[in-house]
């Protein structure tokens, strides 16, 4: 697929020399799903900022459908619709009132059509009179989308967008969210929710301290630092393990009734077989045996923790 | 350039003053009607004219400008600061709209409102003093400039303030003395020679000396004078504000 963004070599330092983004290059493709992950303070909302105006570069260069932020900004801009993090909204605004203003701002002739259209796919229709301030918070959240999409953007930055939501809300967003992609647009989402991440995100970039430490595809990424774990419930304890077993790399756990076996998601050369033969020949009774594999969550932090090492 | 942008933020704002009516133009209606009747009627009885002007009608104009000018630093300043004390700001410097459209919607919204309040004081004027234009197309255009002139002023105090209270702090203390001092409600001939050349330094008493001239043919600076006051006031507030979306202070980190 085609770069739709290219971060070219950004820098970020505020007037209080604090670099927010070291050196930053990362493309976005065409049509995907892309999560940022990051600690607080890792520079993700910065990265989004730039990308969307808010935020002057101190170095480098973004393009956006091939143009430069800067000197194209007019025609970079009316291709991306941002989500903020915050529910900033004008509290005695109407909603169709928000959503309208949201079109005109990004140099789009009226369309009612349109709008009911947005509206109605967000279950706002019958909220278009009502002031934001009578909103729960998750219509709010659903009315900035809305003025998001007002302008029919072609990449769409969600910064945080189910934070503080209930579960069903969240999994409304995430259909939402494969729904755009399906239409063509591109998403690019940060989120402290991993899960999310999991969920939906085509590709993973984990930013920590202004730098990207990776960007991979997600199933690439679970299956290259993903890991699994063998647990096999021994019927009797173990005063103590085999010679075989330890040469396997089984550890023995929980007072001599367990044994643990880590091995990688993509290795097919790993010794489970073997070790079942060992364990059958050294005549130790098996109660129970069950595997489980590392979470997006635990590589991420294991990212992070090396990158911070 | 974005005409739909423009459009855009100068309904919205326009609509925000239709949803507060009473604030948008009751409110200085009736600040207006007072001072009418303490200077107009109980102690305007016992001013002698000013020239072959009544003291009733002599302040209007004065008063007309003393509104604008309070009214039009008001609406721009808050229709800015508004957006960026809720954090809505973002859509604005997200969008592809030059700082030229979106001073054009801002501040043509916040003049818009200050002219319309200034005809309602006009209209309402009628109803207390006898009165008579003698340049018609020439007040109506200083109105305006003089309108544009302190809503751009109003947007630089927008962007500025971090708070409300600087937002109040600049027509509470600096707009509105020198606005008063500027001869809204007397001639600058009726002052001592020393305050004379005092208020020559007041950027208010070009404008509103301009504006009387409109209704009455006299002034205490000549017409030429103080329409060029407004242009260098005008030329100065754009400078400024084409120097603020440059460097994005207060509004890009």
């Amino acid at each position: 697929m085609s770069s739709v963004i290219k971060v070219r070599n950004v820098t970020k330092k505020y007037a209080d020399e604090k670099v927010a983004l070291a050196d930053l290059s990362v493309d976005i493709s065409s049509g995907e799903i892309i999560a940022l992950l990051g600690p607080n303070g890792a520079g993700k909302t910065t990265l989004i900022s730039i990308i969307c105006g808010l935020t002057t570069l101190t170095a480098g260069n973004v393009f956006v459908d091939g143009l430069d932020i800067e000197a194209d900004y007019r025609e970079a801009r009316s291709l991306i619709g941002l989500v903020p993090q915050e529910l900033v909204l004008e509290p005695f605004e109407t909603v169709m009132g928000t959503v309208t203003l949201s079109r005109g701002l990004f140099g789009r002739s009226p369309n009612p059509e349109l709008i009911k259209s947005i509206l109605e796919n967000l279950s706002l229709w019958d909220k278009r009179a009502s002031p934001i301030r009578e909103l729960s918070g998750g219509m709010k959240r659903r009315v900035l989308i809305a003025k998001a999409l007002s302008h029919e953007p072609k990449i769409l930055f969600l910064d945080e967008p189910t934070a503080g939501v209930d579960v069903d809300l969240r999994r409304d967003m995430w259909r939402l969210i494969k729904n755009l992609k399906a239409t063509g647009v591109t998403v690019v989402l940060t989120t402290h929710y991993i899960e999310e991440a999991e969920e939906i995100a085509d590709r993973i970039a984990v930013i920590d301290k202004g730098r990207i430490l990776l960007v991979e595809e997600k199933t690439v990424l679970m299956e290259r630092l993903g890991k699994k774990q063998l647990s096999i419930d021994l019927d009797k304890p173990l005063s103590g393990l085999p010679t075989t077993l330890m040469d396997l790399g089984i550890t023995l756990e929980n007072d001599g009734k367990k044994l643990i076996y880590n091995y990688n998601v993509d290795l097919s050369d790993s010794k489970i077989s073997e070790i079942l033969l060992a364990i059958r020949s050294e005549q130790i009774q098996i109660n129970d045996v069950h595997t489980e594999q590392s979470s997006l969550e635990d590589i991420f932090i294991e990212l992070v923790t090396e990158g911070q090492s | 350039m974005n005409l739909y942008a423009i459009k855009a933020i100068y309904v919205f704002e326009m609509a925000r003053t239709f949803r507060t009516p009473l604030q948008s133009f009751a409110s200085p209606v009736i600040s207006t009607i007072l001072y009418f009747v303490v200077f107009g009627s109980a102690i305007g009885n016992r001013m002698l004219p000013i020239g072959d002007v009544s003291y009733g009608a002599f302040i209007v104009p004065g008063l007309i400008m003393l509104t604008v000018m309070t009214q039009s630093v008001a609406n721009a300043s808050f229709g800015i600061y508004f957006p960026k004390f809720l954090g809505t700001i973002y859509e604005h410097l997200s969008a592809p709209i030059s700082p030229f459209e979106m001073v054009a919607g801002y501040v043509g919204a916040a003049a818009t409102k200050s002219v319309v309040v200034g005809f309602i004081i006009l209209a309402v004027s009628f109803l207390f003093v006898s009165l008579r234009i003698e340049h018609v197309v020439l007040a109506f255009l200083f109105l305006i400039m003089t309108a544009f002139c302190f809503s751009l002023l109003g947007f630089i105090l927008g962007l500025w303030a971090k708070n409300f209270e600087q937002l109040n702090f600049v027509p509470t203390l600096i707009i509105t003395p020198l606005v008063f001092l500027g001869g809204s409600f007397y001639s600058i001939d009726m002052l001592p020679s020393a305050w004379q050349v005092v208020s020559m330094f007041n950027p208010a008493m070009y404008l509103i000396s301009g504006f009387r001239w409109a209704f009455f043919g006299v002034s205490e600076v000549p017409i030429q004078v103080s329409f060029l006051a407004v242009m260098l006031f005008a030329g100065l507030f754009l400078g400024i504000i084409a120097y603020i979306f440059k460097t994005g202070y207060r509004l890009r980190n």
